[in-house]
């Protein structure tokens, strides 16, 4: 019974066999979401060359942008980035390259990566330049372009909740694009907030089911905002 | 008079429905929220993975994993949804959304958009723009009319490079609401105060301009 466990007690051993020159897939969107602690241990360890799949790049001193400071990332694939001067800096002097992904796209890359899809046709961006040099095809009276999924060495997660066997549970919209990187990992290490006992968890309200699940840790999140937005009372 | 902002997403709120599930992007978009008619129940989708996304929270209900695709801090509204952003793509190109409502730079006469790349400026990138305007049936783009140059921003062919192609069928901008059909702009209804003339003059693309441009009324 003991082999379902996943807990580590590290964040070294949570992150160990990340090598230069690897693939990470990393969940979260803007701030929300981050796997803060896993990041942290990348910094730590060093590692080079790294190509990120995430939909943004953190923002300077924070989530995926402490990895910046040391020119750890070599390429990001990402929708949306350049909240952080460094990235602008690195980009700009050929440190950094950045493949643009359609959001919707970069989703469904990870999702048909670990559901064991090479491929898949979508209009978006049929016409545009993530288009260009695309095969396109024509079902009824639209184009579509073909994108290519995506998988990766590892797959780092943060989760709210989780049992021992890797059975995950997200909160509000921190969700995001955990659940796809969760599945296109080759080693997916998630971090929780809360690890409780196989059986705790409602079977029926489980997000991602503990077999995409392969090293699991609990820890502390500073939970950034990034745009404190509020409204008087 | 041109339209202020608030009047452009007042126009742009009529076109809503009870039971609408709505997309709207940032800036001018995020307004039409705050017009849409108390007899009526809209509820609004952020790609980030939110269905029914409520107003901003006061300070004691700030929550770090509650937010929208601008990464604002949000609340929920009864009803609402959470789910991955998977999820919420396939709702947005699954068409399953039934209005969107976007910014863009230019629109051409083929319904052409482009809104994601600021000439001379650092690309940022496109975030869920590509995916919505070619996952949309019902697209409204919210724009000015032309540059503060006076360089018309609907064109016979878009200059920048595009967000998506042939997609766009409905536009407001300051000046007047026009729609986008056998490669023509036609126009619909003009701002208050504001004459044909100078509608036709600050629209490069082909114009088709009815007997009776009936006048925005608010």
């Amino acid at each position: 019974m003991s082999g379902f466990d996943k807990v580590v007690n590290s964040y070294e051993e949570a992150m160990a066999g990340l090598e230069d020159g690897m693939t990470i897939i990393a969940g979260g969107f803007g701030l929300c979401g981050i796997p803060e602690n896993l990041i942290g241990e990348i910094k730590r360890k060093g590692t080079r060359d790294l190509t990120i799949v995430s939909n943004n790049c953190g923002v300077d001193g924070f989530g995926l942008g402490v990895l910046l400071e040391d020119k750890q990332i070599k390429k990001m694939v990402s929708s949306y980035v350049g909240e952080n001067k460094l990235f602008e800096e690195q980009l700009l002097a050929g440190e950094l390259e950045v493949e643009l992904t359609p959001q919707g796209t970069l989703a469904e890359k990870m999702r048909a990566g670990g559901a064991g899809i090479p491929a898949f046709y979508t209009a978006t961006g049929y016409g545009t330049p993530v288009g260009e040099g695309k095969e396109v095809k024509q079902y009824g009276d639209r184009n579509y372009i073909l994108e290519e999924s995506i998988t990766g060495e590892f797959a780092i997660v943060k989760a709210w909740k989780a049992d021992r066997f890797g059975n995950l549970v997200y909160r509000h919209t921190a969700q995001n694009f955990n659940p796809m990187a969760a599945t296109a990992g080759k080693i997916t290490v998630v971090e929780v907030e809360e690890i409780v006992e196989p059986g705790e968890l409602d079977p029926t309200q489980i997000h991602t089911p503990g077999i995409y699940v392969d090293r699991l840790i609990q820890g502390t999140f500073e939970k950034r905002i990034e745009q404190r937005t509020v409204r008087q009372a | 008079m041109s339209l202020t902002r608030e009047q452009l997403a007042m126009r742009v709120a009529r076109e809503l429905q009870d039971g609408y599930y709505v997309n709207l992007g940032i800036g001018i978009p995020t307004l039409v929220a705050n017009y849409v008619p108390d007899d009526m129940d809209v509820m609004l989708q952020s790609e980030n993975g939110l269905l029914g996304m409520g107003p901003f929270p006061t300070d004691d209900q700030v929550d770090a994993d509650m937010i929208n695709a601008g990464k604002q801090t949000v609340t929920t509204v009864t009803g609402a949804s959470i789910f991955s952003s998977a999820e919420s793509f396939a709702m947005i190109r699954g068409g399953h959304v039934d209005l969107t409502v976007l910014g863009a730079f230019e629109v051409d006469v083929m319904g052409n958009i482009a809104s994601y790349m600021i000439p001379g400026k650092l690309i940022k990138g496109m975030g869920g723009a590509m995916d919505l305007v070619a996952g949309a049936d019902n697209i409204i783009v919210t724009m000015t009319h032309a540059s503060k140059h006076g360089d018309s921003k609907l064109l016979p062919q878009c200059t920048l490079p595009l967000t998506g192609a042939s997609c766009i069928k409905k536009v407001v901008t300051d000046l007047a609401y026009l729609e986008i059909a056998d490669g023509k702009f036609w126009l619909k209804e003009r701002a208050p105060g504001i004459s044909v003339d100078e509608i036709v003059k600050k629209t490069a693309g082909e114009l088709v301009v009815p007997e009776v441009v009936p006048e925005m009324q608010f």
